[in-house]
């Protein structure tokens, strides 16, 4: 496959940052984040593959018997959804805030400071 | 900024990451290789623990320090929550009220919101042995309470949620992961060091400190997002402005 899942990861992230930098509500912004949080996923994920590998679970696979993928980028990738998670959660909750105190989610429409 | 301007400055920096991490991926190892040499180490080590999840084993044993940060990244995510949610001086909170729900669709949700909570408790505890464990199975446990609000109403969902109760055992169980690394430290000089007795490979009891800090991620989490989604819940539900008329939300 050569380096294409690498270059997916990095289109995906790309997009994302697109969606972004055009962004007329914070909503749909957090969803870009997620979207560029999720070309992590990706690359991690596409780091760790091994050709023919199974999951590394022994529960119902002898040791040795087949080859796995690398669980040490598939934890990295678990860490990865949990902190994105809690990201959305925190900018979801100032948004919300955001949307009280100045009537408006267009992150363009916010120019002045207010205490 | 136009929106022109804006739209030629990601341009430029778009074909800046594009080429750079263009040739960075030409240069990675290829995908699909057979070496990995930190996976295969992982593998051997997770083995020679018992623990028969070898991710269970990188996030509670290997890298289980890591993991005490993730798990106060979420800690820190609801305390913060609740301050950004909290009852503003201008606003009030009105009691949700009753609704009527269909039969069927209460039926629904006494079958099925206990067959969903052992389903969580059952990943959570498995976790060192099939994939799942501490953080997916509280998921899981957090939204089956959430069936109480999908087929009955939002004062069902209250009953089954102690909000007071659920904060006390979020911070018990933050604290319970600290606790278990500082037991390791006492007994074998290295924090969070996996010291209790292995067990037997492939058994619920295997994996040494591995199941407890599952469980302990496993509270941490399902009580954390039920209080998360309950903040969240309430500004749409419960929480009005002084100002803004009823029928305007």
């Amino acid at each position: 496959m050569g380096p294409w899942p690498y270059l997916a990861a990095g289109w995906i992230l790309l997009v994302a940052l697109y969606g972004l930098v055009t962004s007329r509500n914070l909503i749909h912004a957090i969803g870009c984040l997620a979207v560029a949080q999720s070309s992590t996923y990706v690359l991690l994920l596409s780091v760790g593959y091994r050709r023919g590998g199974t999951a590394p679970v022994f529960s119902d696979l002898r040791p040795g018997s087949r080859p796995v993928v690398d669980p040490v980028v598939q934890a990295l990738a678990l860490t990865d959804v949990v902190v994105g998670a809690t990201v959305t959660a925190l900018l979801l909750a100032l948004t919300i805030q955001l949307r009280k105190r100045h009537g408006t989610v267009d992150p363009q429409a916010l120019t002045g400071l207010r205490g | 900024m136009s929106a022109r301007a804006r739209l030629l400055m990601f341009a430029a920096a778009a074909i800046v990451i594009g080429v750079f991490y263009g040739v960075a991926s030409a240069e990675t190892p290829s995908f699909g290789r057979a070496s990995h040499p930190y996976g295969d180490r992982a593998v051997a080590a997770s083995l020679a623990h018992r623990t028969a999840n070898v991710v269970s084993s990188v996030n509670f044993d290997i890298r289980a320090f890591d993991t005490l940060g993730e798990e106060s990244i979420l800690f820190g995510t609801v305390l913060g929550a609740t301050l950004l949610l909290r009852l503003a001086r201008d606003e009030r909170r009105r009691p949700a009220a009753s609704e009527r729900v269909l039969p069927t669709t209460r039926l629904f949700g006494v079958i099925w919101l206990p067959v969903a909570l052992v389903v969580g408790v059952y990943i959570v505890a498995h976790g060192q042995l099939s994939p799942g464990g501490g953080f997916q199975g509280g998921v899981v446990l957090a939204t089956a309470l959430h069936l109480g609000y999908i087929a009955a109403d939002y004062r069902v969902l209250e009953k089954v949620r102690p909000l007071a109760v659920l904060d006390v055992a979020d911070s018990l169980a933050a604290g319970a992961f600290t606790a278990m690394g500082l037991a390791g430290l006492a007994a074998a000089g290295a924090f969070l060091k996996n010291v209790l007795p292995l067990g037997t490979f492939n058994e619920i009891t295997s994996g040494g400190t591995v199941p407890l800090l599952n469980a302990a991620v496993g509270v941490e989490v399902a009580s954390g997002v039920i209080v998360l989604l309950a903040h969240f819940l309430d500004q749409a539900v419960e929480i009005t402005g002084n100002d803004e008329p009823e029928e305007a939300r």
